[in-house]
């Protein structure tokens, strides 16, 4: 009985982060895809550097640095605020299982999930550099 | 060659990297990182930074199938991903202290032999079904989709499992790479889930370990928008049909990729490892 019951919670569990994953992708895809639009039409005929590094300038390297320059809608600048959104795709995943978790009082899970969160907000934090 | 051809190729060489990374469990990078240093010619570190977003791109656009569909095992993947991001941190915390060429060269002969191994398929063993207590205790047991119904299946050896998850981030940690191969590997073999689990399962954890070191390499700025378009878009697309193609083939066919994908990048880490190219 106990059994059937987490069953059906469980595959409600999947669905609903089934549909936050591919919101999210979708998302992102979009904010790229206007992104390259912009960068192509600006750029396209030019040549790509790519064989000696040169890093990427500060306002594309950091996260508020990121979140400021995507306001200015450049290409360059909105894929990269489209790559942000697609990395904190698995991010918010994570914390909305530590809340299905805690719906379900499945406490071994909520603990699992919240030092799972914890390692990797650590790690994008730049902790392992 | 212009930008708008360059980016195109990239664009249709990252479809072929979503497809085979989101069928396998492997994620793109197995595909991106060789294609674009040695087809392109671009330096290895923003190869790195793409092969990274093409990872979460495989897990993040599979995924949302894979889940929905029931075939990767949520409690599986973060009770195991608890080993995968601490070995990650450990791993990347040691880089300087140990020779990355030895462990890649290591690393390689373990994948030819692994590559061996699954190729094979796995021997029945005797008392395959009888419960785990652990398992049981942990909720880990499931069931996935098959034509006939769904199909239950049991967990086993989780101490193993779970070190070898360790393995996985040190390993992804130490080496930056992604670590698909060695948790398919010992979901596949060492804890008996069944291969179509342990692949979307392996698809699952890598979005989130790989996540967990973009903040490095986003910082570092090896992440170039104008390189990173083409192949988050290519391997969208291509994981999407990854994930539907993985739905009806057989597990015989799945492990035939595999094994041939992974004996390729047995190769090139021991290449890589010998040659000294990180």
């Amino acid at each position: 009985m106990i059994f059937k019951k987490l069953a059906i919670t469980d595959s409600r569990l999947d669905e609903i982060i089934g549909n936050l994953l591919r919101a999210g992708v979708i998302i992102a895809s979009l904010i790229v895809l206007a992104g390259g639009g912009e960068y192509l039409t600006r750029h396209g005929k030019e040549l790509p550097d790519y064989r000696i590094f040169h890093g990427e300038p500060s306002d594309l390297r950091t996260i508020p640095g990121i979140l400021e320059s995507a306001s200015s809608f450049r290409g360059r600048s909105l894929i990269q605020f489209g790559i942000f959104v697609l990395i904190m795709t698995p991010v918010l995943r994570v914390a909305f299982t530590i809340a299905c978790f805690g719906l379900q009082k499945d406490r071994i899970y909520v603990g699992v999930t919240l030092i799972v969160f914890a390692l990797l907000l650590f790690s994008l934090a730049g902790g392992n550099r | 060659m212009d930008i708008a051809l360059f980016s195109a190729l990239i664009f249709l060489g990252s479809v072929t990297a979503g497809f085979l990374g989101s069928l396998t469990g492997l994620g793109g990078g197995v595909v991106i990182v060789p294609m674009l240093t040695v087809l392109f010619g671009v330096d290895i570190r923003y190869a790195i930074g793409a092969s990274l977003v093409s990872v979460i791109a495989t897990s993040c656009g599979a995924a949302a199938t894979y889940v929905k569909e029931g075939f990767s095992n949520i409690r599986l993947g973060m009770f195991l991903e608890m080993a995968t991001t601490f070995g990650a941190l450990l791993g990347a915390a040691v880089t300087g202290m140990i020779s990355t060429r030895a462990i890649a060269v290591i690393f390689g002969i373990v994948l030819l032999y692994s590559s061996y191994l699954s190729a094979q398929g796995r021997p029945s063993t005797a008392g395959e079904d009888a419960p785990d207590f652990l398992a049981n205790h942990l909720h880990l047991n499931g069931t996935y989709p098959s034509p006939h119904g769904p199909v239950s299946y049991q967990v086993h050896s989780i101490p193993t499992g779970f070190s070898l998850m360790f393995l996985a981030g040190a390993l992804s940690g130490m080496l930056g790479i992604g670590s698909g191969s060695v948790k398919v590997l010992a979901m596949d073999r060492a804890m008996h889930v069944p291969f179509k689990v342990s692949t979307t399962t392996s698809n699952f954890m890598i979005g989130v370990t790989a996540a967990a070191s973009a903040g490095v390499y986003l910082n570092r700025g090896y992440i170039d928008p104008g390189l990173a378009m083409p192949v988050m878009l290519g391997v969208l697309l291509g994981s999407f049909f990854g994930s539907r193609v993985l739905m009806i083939s057989r597990p015989k066919a799945l492990r035939i990729v595999f094994a041939g994908i992974i004996l390729l990048l047995g190769f090139e880490m021991i290449y890589n490892g010998l040659t000294g190219k990180p």
